[in-house]
């Protein structure tokens, strides 16, 4: 867990006044959970990561890991538990990329083996080829590169406890993707307790638990992704988070978590058309998915085609031409529905079996209810 | 600079200095020379005596003063612990071997004295440089995984200043060999025991094979040193 409490950093500008780059800070990351900081350049984000493992020291205020004072503890004891992912990628040019991962578990004495074994692990985390890159020099890979080989450097003694500065800033659009993909994963696995800085609303969006929005050294909201975007606090936030911010919460749900919020409602090829349409008129549906007998979807029949018709649904069947995957969110689902010019989706699982549905209705009605639904670790709080 | 480009570099450097040899053997004449093989074998080591030793001195004492100046707290006070080493700089080497020549007395202890200050600059002052140069995002990221302070110098900052370090290194070994022959002046041997009598005598085989051996010593070392640089600084430092 990390707490700051009333922290302040003063810095003497050139012309002798004093300002406040960090300015009463009080924030709480609690274990295991992902903090982002949020804001314009030169809000003071670095300045505040900085002070946590006393890069820089606070002016006034405290920093507590896990309820001790970082104060009182030496700063190389400190810094060789958390893991520091610094904007400026700060590799060593001297070292190869196998050193360079190795040096945090080299200085505490992990043996050689274990430290080679772990360095081409957290490579193809980062979906590098270790036989490619371990032995070449920084200068001798591209700048997002670098950067994967800096954020793997932080992980690589398994400090509980993570900083990153900008981590994915210099890396593509796929790759980043990608990267915060795995970031996700692993964080699910091992919980660590991080901090992240981000210009990137959606990045934010995407890995923070938590959001702090920075404005000129000052928190000025600090709540779960859904609430920034549902209730700004004033109209700094609200312009940050980009005016586009309704849709953008559809980044926080997966059609995964609407599918199985459903009562699973389905027909097979030799249902009569009659039952069928029985079905949809008990639950005010308009249509009803037919899947075979592993579950598998084929095609749908409509309410007004099942409507006093003889026969069964294999006669009326309309084939689908899109379907969605339960790991992807409602913003990519909405794009697809219109893209097909759809109404409604259906959603298979993993094995390709249809699992429920996604429709504009639904969409809409969640947009308009401004509840926060989000995903389920978000509810567990 | 690659390996291969490294490479032939030095052997262009060789093959100029074994044609300039060849062009001397064949102007003078092997016969005169032959004459000449005793105090060319005897004064070689004499000369390379003065070189080592000084240059050992100024290294022992140049390489740990810049590594002290260029420390945060030392930077204050950098520029006027500078002004210390310049000394064997701003006076010309003549004037120095004298000086120590009336402190130390005459002989091979104050042409060394003298040498060592004259070498001493270039070494203190591109340590310095080398390492206060080096990026703050450099030691920025060294002091956030927490390593210790001595960690920091051994493993970070040392191997990337090397090149601007051995440059230095490199200027302080020509300007020692160049001024070691002055040390004939005040009664140590050198190669300067050919030049000077060279001079007065009007003796051009004297006064040219002083001056070739001198310049081949020049050479020879400083490819070794490049070398031994070469071969101690990483890839990924260049
Ligand atoms: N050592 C320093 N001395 C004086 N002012 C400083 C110093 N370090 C940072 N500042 C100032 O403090 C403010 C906050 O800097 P900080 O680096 O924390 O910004 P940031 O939010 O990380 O910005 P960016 O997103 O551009 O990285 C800036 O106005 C900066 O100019
Ligand atoms: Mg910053």
């Amino acid at each position: 867990m990390i707490e700051l409490k009333n922290l302040t950093k003063q810095f003497i500008q050139k012309n002798g006044q004093s300002f406040n780059a960090v300015n009463d800070v009080n924030l709480v990351v609690p274990e295991g959970e992902i903090c982002v900081l949020l804001g314009p350049s030169g809000c003071g984000k670095t300045t505040t990561m900085k002070m946590i493992n006393r890069l820089i020291e606070p002016s006034s205020g405290q920093v507590l890991i896990n309820g001790e004072d970082t104060a009182g503890i030496d700063t190389v004891t400190l810094r060789r538990n958390i893991g520091y992912v610094i904007q400026q990628i700060g590799l060593f040019p001297n070292m190869t990329i196998e050193d360079n991962i190795m040096v945090v578990p080299r200085m505490l004495g992990w043996d050689r083996k274990r430290c080679r074994e772990r360095a081409r692990e957290l490579m193809s985390m980062v979906a590098l080829d270790p036989d490619r890159f371990l032995h070449r020099y920084p200068k001798e890979m591209s700048g997002g590169q670098q950067q994967r080989i800096g954020v793997i450097r932080a992980l690589a003694a398994d400090a509980p406890v993570l900083l990153m500065d900008e981590p994915f800033g210099a890396v593509d659009p796929i790759n980043r993707e990608q990267i915060q993909n795995e970031f996700q994963l692993m964080q699910r696995q091992l919980g660590k307790t991080v901090m992240l800085v981000s210009h990137d609303i959606d990045e934010a969006i995407k890995l923070g638990d938590r959001i702090a929005v920075f404005r000129q050294g000052r928190i000025v909201q600090c709540a779960g992704a859904d609430e920034i975007l549902a209730k700004p606090a004033d109209e700094f936030v609200a312009s940050f988070v980009g005016h586009d911010r309704t849709l953008k919460r559809l980044l926080l749900v997966q059609a995964g978590d609407v599918a199985d919020a459903q009562e699973t409602q389905t027909a097979t090829l030799d249902t009569p058309l009659s039952h069928a349409f029985g079905v949809m008129d008990d639950n005010d549906a308009r249509y009803l998915a037919v899947v075979d007998r592993e579950g598998k979807p084929l095609g749908y029949v409509q309410r007004k085609d099942a409507k006093g018709a003889e026969g069964t649904c294999a006669d009326k069947l309309k084939p689908f031409s899109a379907t969605s995957k339960p790991d992807e969110n409602l913003r990519v689902v909405l794009s697809r529905l219109y893209e097909h010019n759809l109404t409604w989706m259906p959603v298979l699982d993993a094995d390709g079996r249809y699992n429920g549905e996604v429709s504009q209705d639904y969409i809409a009605s969640f947009l308009n209810s401004g509840k926060t639904h989000g995903r389920q670790r978000m509810a567990l709080k | 600079m690659n390996n291969r480009a490294f490479l032939k570099r030095i052997s262009i450097g060789l093959i100029l200095a074994a044609a300039a040899i060849a062009a001397l053997v064949y102007g003078i004449g092997p016969a005169e020379i032959a004459q000449y093989r005793e105090d060319l074998v005897y004064l070689g080591q004499q000369h390379l005596y003065l070189v080592g030793v000084s240059m050992t001195l100024a290294l022992v004492v140049g390489l740990p003063s810049g590594v002290l100046l260029s420390r945060p707290w030392a930077r204050r006070y950098a520029e006027h612990g500078m002004q210390v080493f310049n000394i064997g700089n701003t006076l010309p080497p003549m004037a120095v071997l004298a000086l120590a020549m009336v402190v130390v007395g005459i002989g091979d202890k104050p042409a060394i004295v003298a040498l060592f200050l004259a070498s001493l600059l270039p070494i203190v002052r591109n340590t310095y440089a080398g390492l206060s140069g080096l990026s703050p995002t450099l030691i920025e990221a060294a002091n956030a995984i927490g390593m210790t302070p001595r960690q920091r110098l051994w493993r970070v900052e040392l191997p990337n200043a090397l090149p601007v370090i051995l440059s230095g290194v490199r200027i302080a070994l020509a300007i020692n060999v160049g001024t070691a022959p002055l040390a004939f002046l005040i009664g140590a041997s050198s190669y300067g025991e050919l030049i000077f009598p060279g001079i007065y005598l009007n003796n051009h085989t004297a006064l040219l094979l002083g001056a070739v051996g001198t310049a081949a010593i020049a050479l020879v070392l400083d490819v070794l040193v490049a070398s031994l640089g070469k071969f101690m600084s990483p890839r990924g430092v260049a």
